[in-house]
């Protein structure tokens, strides 16, 4: 394979992205309990992709993650936090209904300090990460291909737009 | 820890200032993470680890896309005497700001001493006293920015998906682009009607 970097940073990349990408789930999935959240955790998610994206190449890295793929995740993730914040006003529970309404909790109180509490608190945390690392490797995978559009010309793109 | 606290702002702002004079592209970005560092280094400083952790991280990434983007960018050379007007008028403009930062300073709360303690009716009392209780979260930062002020995190997405949306229109509207690629696909006999048709509204040069 002639794309990508070297070999040392082919190799170090492949050893480090696993505990990189663990690294922004337990971020992501503690953040209710201590210092992380959403935004931290889907940042660092998205690093581990942007790492294979430079390291591998972009051909490599659309098997992985395709950013077809990545925008539809947004879209969905995005769509997935309103349809929690809104959950609240749709289903009332004890005659006073709002938006955001942390109705997960009322009916499933976990313990407090334990990984099952905060009710929508974590989900909300989860769509979250996922539209930050959606978005993130979207655009930096789009910004990507100006640049070669600029460089290298239009093969670069219209291989993105066609599909594998 | 004050004294170390402006121990970090000088070398932020020395780093500031190399950021912007230096004249190689490469030290510039580098000095421009020397200032995120400092910063999510002063946020740990001040207890707050959650904005450490995410300015850190947004800092790392910053860094490699504009590393990534100046790999290819041959630094221009300035013109021989810049226009010094607009530093002169910035120096009185800050020096103007420092006087009257002076007469607020005083009424500043000290370092690490809550503002309800002042302010006893404050919503930050409810939102740390009560969060546990009222949302279940122990991270009382989750509490505050998932369910009392959800809102405010709702505006946030809004604003990420807009922002992707933006350089989604900003790659794919490109006139230039998609005139190519139907001028590349059209003698093959391949159904163009798309490209076709994009291309009556973008102008070739």
């Amino acid at each position: 394979m002639k794309e990508g970097m070297s070999l040392i940073v082919k190799t170090v990349a492949r050893w480090v992205v696993g505990f990189i990408f663990l690294y922004g789930i337990y971020i992501t999935a503690e953040g209710h309990l201590g210092p992380g959240g959403g935004f931290s955790g889907g940042i660092i998610l998205a690093c581990s992709y942007i790492l294979i994206l430079i390291a591998y190449g972009r051909r490599f890295a659309s098997r992985n993650l395709d950013w077809r793929i990545a925008r539809i995740m947004a879209g969905v993730a995005a769509l997935s936090f309103l349809a929690l914040a809104m959950l609240g006003m749709i289903f009332e529970t004890g005659g006073n209904a709002h938006f955001f309404d942390n109705l997960i909790r009322k009916n499933l109180p976990g313990t407090a300090f334990h990984l099952f509490s905060g009710g929508n608190i974590p989900l909300l945390n989860l769509a979250l990460a996922i539209l930050v690392l959606a978005s993130v490797f979207t655009a930096f995978v789009l910004l990507a291909a100006v640049r070669f559009w600029e460089t290298r010309g239009k093969k670069f793109f219209s291989s993105l737009e066609d599909g594998p | 820890m004050p004294e170390l606290l402006t121990l970090l702002l000088v070398f932020m702002i020395i780093a500031a200032i190399l950021a912007i004079e230096s004249e190689d592209l490469t030290s510039a970005v580098v000095s421009m993470g020397a200032v995120g560092f400092g910063l999510s280094v002063c946020f740990i400083l001040l207890r707050a680890p959650e904005v450490a952790l995410a300015q850190i991280v947004v800092e790392v990434v910053v860094l490699i896309v504009l590393l990534r983007g100046i790999v290819s960018v041959k630094p221009k050379t300035g013109p021989e005497k810049p226009d010094r007007t607009g530093l002169y008028l910035g120096v009185v403009l800050v020096g103007l700001l420092l006087v009257l930062s002076v007469y607020v300073a005083g009424e500043f709360p000290q370092l690490g001493e809550p503002s309800f303690a002042r302010f006893p009716d404050s919503a930050g009392e409810t939102y740390l006293k009560q969060g546990l209780a009222l949302t279940g979260a122990a991270n009382s930062v989750a509490a505050v920015l998932l369910d009392f002020r959800g809102l405010d995190s709702l505006g946030e997405v809004a604003v990420l998906f807009a922002a992707l949306l933006g350089v989604m229109l900003l790659v794919r509207k490109n006139p230039r682009l998609e005139i190519k690629v139907e001028a590349e696909s059209g003698p093959n006999g391949a159904p163009v009607e798309k490209g076709a048709a994009k291309v009556s509204e973008g102008e070739p040069k």
